[in-house]
């Protein structure tokens, strides 16, 4: 029988792709918010008035 | 209060299942009309911020539709359209639908008002909250008016892209929101006409069960009339062009003919099942399966005009 404490193969498999989905995801919302900020930033720098 | 059960999990969550958490064809049409919005607001827009907003819109509506999902878990088990969800099915835990919907609205808001401006960020947060909270654990449950008011929600990306664009909401805006709003109930009611037992099995009051089919048909009508002149509208009001004055006229003498011929018909008076489980659309049902087809197809050109006409900057009939 198998012991319920270790973890099947599919079940490793999802739990990493997961992980994998959740660090990507993070990744991405990192980028995006020093994308935005170099395009907001970069619009007042150019801005006469500052 | 009704819960969401305790659903275990049969087997492990693949990335797969969070994502049709998401409803991705929902989302579709959500950036669909939100960029619609933008376009429209006419002012300009540095593309990247225009992309993040649009990106906001779309993890938004994902994020109340995992809410939807988690919260709706019982109701969903017991319709065949619905029992396959990742929540139900027991393919993704309920705590882990709330965490992805939670931290995604929270995520889009917050980078929405960064990126764009705060009224658009004010506006997502409340469309999350009104179809999470107002539709989902409220109305859905409680009223037969349950699509009409909750449409709200699917009705207001519009305006948050005009207001992601402009920085503020003009009657334009509001008025693409009105013909969203008024274009829900002829279809889903179109939709529920053939598909009421299922409604009913899960004890969720949709028209037809509540008011019958007849009335039903009846409403639809009305829902109809109002909205076929509030399409054309935009022509008048700065907004629309020539294309848009026929697609809409055109378009909509179509919509009021397939909702008379609904109104006409006993659809809904009898649904049935077949025994492979399918709904058997009966000779009188295709009138309402018609309409609920020609309600996607209306809507979708109407926006693919409005955003044709802005993007070639054609002129609009009155300024």
């Amino acid at each position: 029988m198998s012991d319920p404490r270790q973890e099947s193969d599919a079940a490793a498999r999802a739990r990493r792709g997961r992980n994998i989905a959740i660090a990507l995801g993070l990744i991405v919302f990192v980028v995006l918010v020093f994308i935005v900020t170099v395009v907001r930033l970069g619009a007042n720098v150019l801005d006469p008035r500052f | 209060m009704a819960m969401s059960p305790a659903v275990t999990t049969a087997q492990p969550a693949r990335w797969q299942d969070f994502v049709q958490l998401l409803k991705p064809r929902v989302m579709s049409l959500v950036v669909f009309t939100g960029l619609t919005g933008l376009v429209c607001a006419g002012r300009p827009v540095d593309p990247i911020l225009a992309a993040v907003a649009i990106l906001c819109i779309a993890v938004g509506a994902g994020g109340s539709a995992a809410l939807n999902m988690w919260y709706d878990a019982d109701i969903d088990i017991q319709m065949r359209r619905t029992r396959g969800r990742p929540v139900p099915a027991g393919r993704v835990q309920g705590a882990d639908a709330l965490a992805l919907g939670v931290v995604l609205s929270l995520f889009s808001v917050m980078l929405m008002g960064m990126a764009l401006n705060w009224l658009a960020a004010g506006l997502l947060a409340f469309t999350i909250l009104f179809y999470a909270v107002v539709y989902t654990m409220w109305l859905k449950r409680l009223t037969a008016q349950n699509i009409v008011i909750g449409g709200l929600a699917g009705a207001l990306p519009p305006v948050i892209g005009w207001a992601a664009a402009a920085g503020e909401t003009p009657l334009n805006a509001w008025l693409l929101c009105a013909i969203i709003f008024m274009w829900t109930p002829p279809h889903f009611w179109s939709l529920a006409l053939y598909t009421s037992d299922d409604y009913a099995k899960a004890k969720v009051p949709m028209m037809p069960n509540v008011a019958g089919a007849k009335s039903t048909r009846r409403q639809i009508l009305i829902y109809s009339l109002l909205l076929v002149p509030l399409c054309v509208a935009p022509a008048f009001t700065g907004l629309g062009g020539k294309a848009y004055l026929a697609v809409s006229v055109l378009g909509g003498a179509g919509f009021l003919g397939l909702a008379w011929r609904l109104f006409r018909s006993r659809a809904g008076d009898a649904p049935g099942e077949r025994k492979d489980g399918l709904y058997d659309v009966k000779l009188e049902a295709r009138t309402a399966r018609n309409l609920f087809a020609y309600s996607i197809l209306y809507l979708t050109l109407l926006f693919a005009t409005l955003l044709t006409e802005h993007l070639a900057g054609w002129a609009p009939l009155t300024s």
